[in-house]
């Protein structure tokens, strides 16, 4: 049997009555006071996430850039020192090997922070890649903790943590070092909930004292921990994709909707180029589409997808949503279905529910 | 009489009449209940078969019949707030309310006792 590894948090989610489940080979907490609870929280006020889990993975050296190119279907060149971009890691067919941020650090230092589930996978495809090429490609993802803060009034706790480095003026995504509790972190307007807040990578020994600290300092405010359930939901409704359920290596870019983090005209080659072009140049045969349920019923991850008694597709992601109230999800289907207001039918345990392609995502955040 | 089905369901029978819901330790289980999928008045259900679903956020588990019978009430106010299966299990989270054809099944079932300690065993 796997022995499940463990986050230097774990004893404190112990504490915080945290409900632990065995995820992508950790022993994580998937709610701590309730998920519905925790999602709006995160919503409405701000909550706290141990992703200590969650792999990173340095590319240093004269051709890092080079390497980074190659391997992402966004464009490096573009970033600028402290900025991040999503971009998906590319197989030879544009597909996903993982989704992931690239953080530019230095000329030759890029910080790649992929899925706790995809780390040994990525980090030997990286390694592959970068043959023949003067590059460092170290997995760091032993060394480093990350606390997420997410929600509206993560803005007003954070920065009374960090000296040396302004994070409230931080722009999405962003990142800067500060020291946090004596220690030098890196602190990334990042996240994972479709909300404002932090990302914070710091050192293992580090990471129990700024966790309590934040809820000390936060839970007046109403702050609270939250789990792996809510953040799943929380991701959904803002229509951010999720490695194993909505992209994977059968999946290309494009296909995912991700056309945003394709750029196929930057200056490099990079896998999938070929593929992905042909497939922007005639466009994709199926894409990923955000659905609402107009009957009653739950999707979920699996479900077949009909239209005219035929099978054309499957859910990828579904739930009832917390904060918008509302059964839906996202599903694979065959491109003349893909327009906003397009019915079809999700097979929910042998009965067919009439659901309605819907524009994405499903919430966004209130401007300020 | 309250009675408890090793699927975490119970049955409360009263006369001829059976009130069927989860217990207390399933709704913990599942946590935030958003959806029960439960037959209709008038429906025949079957002791120990699938009778319909209880969905939290996260998960979907099987609402298994603990007696045989025709279903006399359904409980309406859990299609606008299902919540009330966790806030009040054996309360107003009741689910459906039958008539019980073959009253000896229920001798298969465990009483209070005999499920508290089920439950202690299976819960670690």
């Amino acid at each position: 049997m796997e022995t499940l590894k463990r986050t230097p948090l774990f004893e404190e989610h112990r504490k915080c009555g945290g409900k632990i489940v065995p995820f992508a080979g950790w022993e994580m907490p998937v709610q701590y006071s309730g998920l519905i609870d925790e999602h709006i929280t995160v919503r409405t006020k701000a909550g706290l996430f141990d992703v200590s889990h969650m792999g990173e993975i340095w590319v240093k050296g004269k051709d890092a850039l080079k390497l980074v190119q190659k391997v992402s279907s966004n464009d490096a060149t573009k970033l600028a020192y402290g900025q991040i971009h999503y971009a998906g890691l590319l197989t030879e067919k544009g597909t996903f090997v993982d989704d992931m941020l690239v953080h530019k650090i230095e000329d030759n230092f890029y910080l790649l922070v992929v899925n706790a589930s995809n780390v040994d996978k990525d980090f030997a495809f990286i390694k592959k890649n970068a043959e023949g090429m003067e590059v460092n490609v170290v997995n760091k993802s032993d060394e480093i903790a990350q606390i997420a803060i997410q929600g509206p009034l993560s803005v007003e706790i954070m920065p009374q943590f960090v000296k040396g480095a302004d994070i409230a003026a931080l722009k999405y995504y962003w990142f800067t070092y500060g020291e946090v509790l004596g220690e030098k972190c890196l602190i990334a307007r990042t996240g994972y909930t479709g909300e404002d807040g932090f990302e914070v990578y710091l050192s293992p020994a580090k990471a129990p004292e700024l966790w309590n600290a934040l809820l000390e300092k936060g839970t007046p405010m109403g702050l609270k921990p939250a789990g792996l359930g809510a953040r799943d939901t929380l991701r959904l409704e803002a229509c951010m994709t999720l490695y194993g359920n909505d992209i994977d290596d059968t999946t290309t870019t494009l296909e995912a909707d991700l056309g945003w983090i394709t750029k196929l005209d930057k200056p490099d080659d990079f896998n999938g180029k070929a593929i992905l072009l042909e497939q922007k140049a005639k466009g994709v045969s199926k894409k990923l589409v955000a659905f609402e349920l107009l009957e009653a019923g739950i999707p979920r991850h699996e479900m077949a997808c009909f239209h005219e008694g035929a099978k054309v597709g499957h859910v990828t992601s579904g739930t009832m949503a917390p904060f918008v109230k509302k059964a839906l999800g996202m599903a694979y289907l065959p491109i003349g279905l893909c327009e906003a207001g397009k019915e079809f039918h999700v097979d929910i345990r042998g009965k067919m529910v009439k659901a309605k392609v819907v524009p994405k995502p499903f919430y966004k955040r209130p401007k300020k | 009489m309250i009675k408890y089905t090793k699927t975490h369901e119970w049955i409360n029978v009263e006369g001829s009449k059976g009130t069927i819901g989860i217990s207390d330790f399933a709704q913990k289980e599942l946590g935030d209940i958003v959806f029960v999928e439960a037959p209709v008045v008038g429906d025949q259900v079957k002791a120990g078969t699938q009778m319909g679903t209880v969905e939290s956020v996260k998960a979907v588990s099987e609402l298994n019949c603990p007696a045989s019978g025709k279903v006399v009430e359904v409980n309406g106010d859990l299609a606008n707030s299902p919540q009330f299966v966790n806030e009040d299990p054996t309360g107003k989270g009741w689910i459906i309310r039958i008539e019980i054809s073959n009253p000896a099944e229920l001798d298969a079932l465990m009483d209070d006792a005999a499920y508290q300690k089920y439950v202690a065993e299976h819960a670690h």
